[in-house]
């Protein structure tokens, strides 16, 4: 199954949910915000939001800046 | 001044005047030095992609006190409106509160805000709840107009972002302080701590800074000439200055003088 993460086409396993990923890349404990095909994923339907082929990700978190 | 003297924004009380970014630092034991030498209570970052092959081991909030640090995620970067509103969108959703730093540019070589885009965003991010703090050209109708939208603060630009030419109007921020009733933030392009004395001096509420700080040979030692910077201005601004006048006066008594 080809997801674009961030822009990039990664191939991740089929039923992934967004938790998973998110735990994967070890990101469980950071403040960031995932969108998904443009739209806020709200945190509570990480856990239940299975990852679909074509599916386009966006993981942001914040960095210096001014 | 010192207790009474409060910097409201957006609601929340804060003793500093001084709002720094967090961009161009060595590393982020050095932001987090800089910031508490600055003694500044609210700290810009800005919203990007996570590194999804190498999302690294620390992050930049990890090493600040969000107990005692407001952040004020930016959309820098962002030339759009709809650009604009999706990065704020997402700095919200991270969880971090509502205020944004409004930030359309409008051409890549002056860093100028696109004020037709700047105005269309911080009207639907007011609509949608959001404290918005727009960068903004030193332009008081455009000023005016976001204040109107109902922003929470105006942030003119005192001179191109990362230039350092400190206060190129004056006499447009003087006016803006004026016919304000939010508070009036100069952010952008002030060098070094006179730039800072100055703003505070016309009577701006507050200064945001970056480069500044973060350029300067000694980023620790800049960051504590802008606190004192930011206090000396806004100390010398309640006490009022003296007129200026083309020919002297005399400080000392002429009575008595020895014939």
């Amino acid at each position: 199954m080809r997801v674009t993460l961030n822009g990039e086409a990664h191939d991740l396993r089929e039923g992934i949910t967004v938790s998973d990923l998110l735990a994967e890349l070890g990101l469980v404990q950071r403040r960031i915000a995932v969108e998904l095909n443009r739209a806020i994923l709200p945190r509570e339907d990480y856990p239940q939001r299975a990852l679909r082929d074509g599916d386009v990700v966006e993981i942001v978190h914040f960095i210096g800046g001014g | 001044m010192s207790e009474a003297d409060i910097f409201e924004l957006a609601g929340k009380p804060y003793r500093s005047r001084l709002i720094v970014g967090t961009g161009k630092y060595r590393d982020f034991s050095q932001t987090a030095a800089a910031i508490e030498k600055s003694g500044a209570e609210i700290v810009t970052v800005a919203v990007r992609r996570v590194n999804i092959t190498d999302p690294g081991k620390e992050n930049l909030l990890d090493f600040l006190d969000l107990s005692r640090i407001t952040i004020l995620p930016n959309t820098a970067g962002c030339y759009t409106a709809s650009e604009a509103i999706r990065t704020a969108r997402l700095a919200r959703d991270a969880g971090i509160g509502a205020l944004v730093k409004l930030e359309v540019i409008g051409d890549e070589k002056t860093l100028f805000p696109d004020v037709p885009a700047t105005i269309e965003a911080a009207r639907v991010l007011v609509e949608e709840g959001f404290l918005v703090l727009p960068y903004v050209n030193d332009d008081p109708v455009t000023c005016k107009r976001l204040e109107d939208i109902g922003c929470a603060a105006v942030m003119p630009l005192a001179a191109p972002i990362g230039s350092g030419l400190g206060i190129r109007n004056p006499y447009n921020i003087r006016i803006i302080v004026e016919q304000s009733r939010v508070p009036v933030i100069v952010d952008a392009g002030v060098g070094t701590a006179s730039d800072v004395t100055q703003a505070m001096e016309l009577g701006c509420d507050a200064v945001l800074l970056n480069t500044a700080i973060a350029g300067a040979k000694d980023p620790l030692l800049m960051a504590e000439a802008m606190r004192l910077g930011v206090e000396a201005g806004r100390k010398a601004f309640l006490a009022g200055r003296i007129p200026r006048k083309l020919y002297a006066t005399a400080s000392s008594p002429l009575d008595g003088v020895l014939q």
